[in-house]
């Protein structure tokens, strides 16, 4: 009974969805798979702690997966640190505020901040409507492209977020 | 040794319980965040009443919308702006505080997610208020139906959460008026006004049969250890920074400015 209690109230299926295909995809169509299952794209990079990385032209660029902002609920805010500074693999470097709660957001890599989405400050709710897109959150020049293969790929990590609710 | 004997016994995960009566609220708020961001235990801090009115924001409180500022400058109110989310509230000796902080895996099976937790703290209260009142979880506030006796917030990382709330035991009604009606508010509110919406909890049961509830229902849940804590530590001894701060006057003061020249724009605008 209490495990019921707390448990996802959304049994999430995970659907992998090619980052190429997307584009063929009506807007439409693509939000309708979101609202059943929680999406994870081809070609990037995940981290157990639910932030996606997209490794090009030497610059990684990092957001929360379509997973975690499902169950964060609504973005109300995000808090992003300015560029210039550092992060590091697995360390915090900022926060995410919904439903009452501010949830830290931390770095798949290591590496110094060039840009950050000036964006979510008017429009937080990128995180819930394109994660993957408008809602990305900063980009890093990578100190060690090599932390990508400590990663999950992108079956690894639907497999995770599966397992992980299942748990619950 | 006794305590660490009966916990295996048991097979519950401890948890300090620290008892605090009248502790100024910024204080209260710089040991939560010290407590969460560095320890690796699990603590519930109970403070019986705060002092003086405070007012305290979540981390992306606005004064300017959530404030009548001018009053609050007039009348010398503090406004702390608080680590955790959620939304402004007014406390003073008559708001009782109880803070759980735990790790992600003090309660089995708890994903470390806002409503998770939440559903699982209001088990915790369901049991203090069983047969007291028509007790809910109403859109994330502890509610005796649709009227709100306390607020909560939280935050969370990678190990850790902390969810801690501030029940109105009694309140004075005119402090209410320096807190405006937010823009984000749930819907069981209706746009009614404070007095409307929340209610007392001294007028469902005594205030220390409430805060005794409160620890023997955490009790169920995990073995408690009492520890003293120790205020007015040496300042040179102090290593963590809060982000936890109270708002400066000229903060205020320039976020009442910018709120009269909108005011005034929007006026010229519309002529």
């Amino acid at each position: 009974m209490a495990l019921r209690m707390w448990a996802s109230s959304t049994a999430n299926a995970l659907k992998l969805s090619s980052a190429v295909s997307k584009t063929h995809l009506s807007p439409a169509a693509i939000f309708s798979l979101s609202r059943c299952f929680s999406s994870v794209l081809e070609g990037l990079k995940y981290a157990k702690s639910h932030e996606w990385v997209k490794h090009e032209g030497g610059v990684a660029t990092i957001g929360i997966t379509d997973h975690a902002q499902d169950h964060l609920g609504e973005v109300v805010f995000v808090d992003l640190p300015e560029p210039g500074g550092k992060v590091s693999q697995g360390g915090s470097f900022g926060a995410v505020e919904s439903v009452k709660a501010t949830s830290d957001i931390n770095s798949p890599v290591s590496g110094e901040i060039v840009e950050v989405n000036k964006q979510l400050t008017e429009t937080p709710g990128l995180v819930n409507s394109s994660p993957y897109e408008n809602g990305w959150m900063i980009k890093v020049k990578p100190a060690s492209p090599s932390e990508l293969d400590n990663l999950l790929g992108p079956s690894e990590y639907a497999k995770f977020c599966e397992e992980e609710d299942a748990a619950h | 040794m006794a305590t660490l004997f009966e916990t295996r016994k048991l097979g519950l995960p401890l948890m300090n319980l620290i008892r605090l009566e009248g502790l100024p609220i910024l204080k209260q708020l710089h040991l939560e965040e010290e407590l969460f961001r560095t320890s690796k235990d699990n603590w519930c801090i109970i403070n019986d009443g705060t002092d003086d009115p405070t007012i305290v924001m979540g981390i992306s409180g606005k004064p300017a919308e959530l404030l009548d500022i001018q009053p609050v400058l007039h009348d010398e109110i503090p406004v702390i702006r608080r680590f955790t989310g959620g939304g402004t509230v007014i406390v003073d000796p008559g708001t009782i505080f109880a803070t759980f902080i735990c790790n992600k895996e003090a309660v089995p099976g708890l994903q470390p997610y806002p409503r998770p937790i939440m559903s699982w703290s209001s088990l915790i209260y369901e049991q203090v208020f069983q047969g007291i009142g028509n007790f809910r979880l109403c859109e994330n506030d502890y509610a005796f139906g649709d009227r709100k006796f306390g607020g909560n917030a939280q935050s969370i990382t990678k190990r850790r959460w902390i969810h801690h709330t501030s029940f109105l035991w009694d309140y004075d009604a005119r402090n209410m008026s320096y807190l405006r009606l937010p823009k984000r508010a749930p819907e069981y509110r209706m746009a009614r006004d404070h007095m409307e919406f929340i209610c007392r909890l001294k007028d469902y049961l005594p205030r220390s049969t409430f805060i005794n509830k409160t620890v023997e229902a955490l009790g169920t849940h995990f073995s408690l250890e009492s520890v003293v804590y120790e205020a007015d530590k040496d300042p040179s001894a102090i290593k963590f920074m809060p982000t936890t701060r109270q708002l400066t006057r000229e903060e205020l003061e320039e976020a009442l400015s910018a709120t009269d020249l909108e005011n005034c724009s929007a006026q010229f605008a519309s002529l």
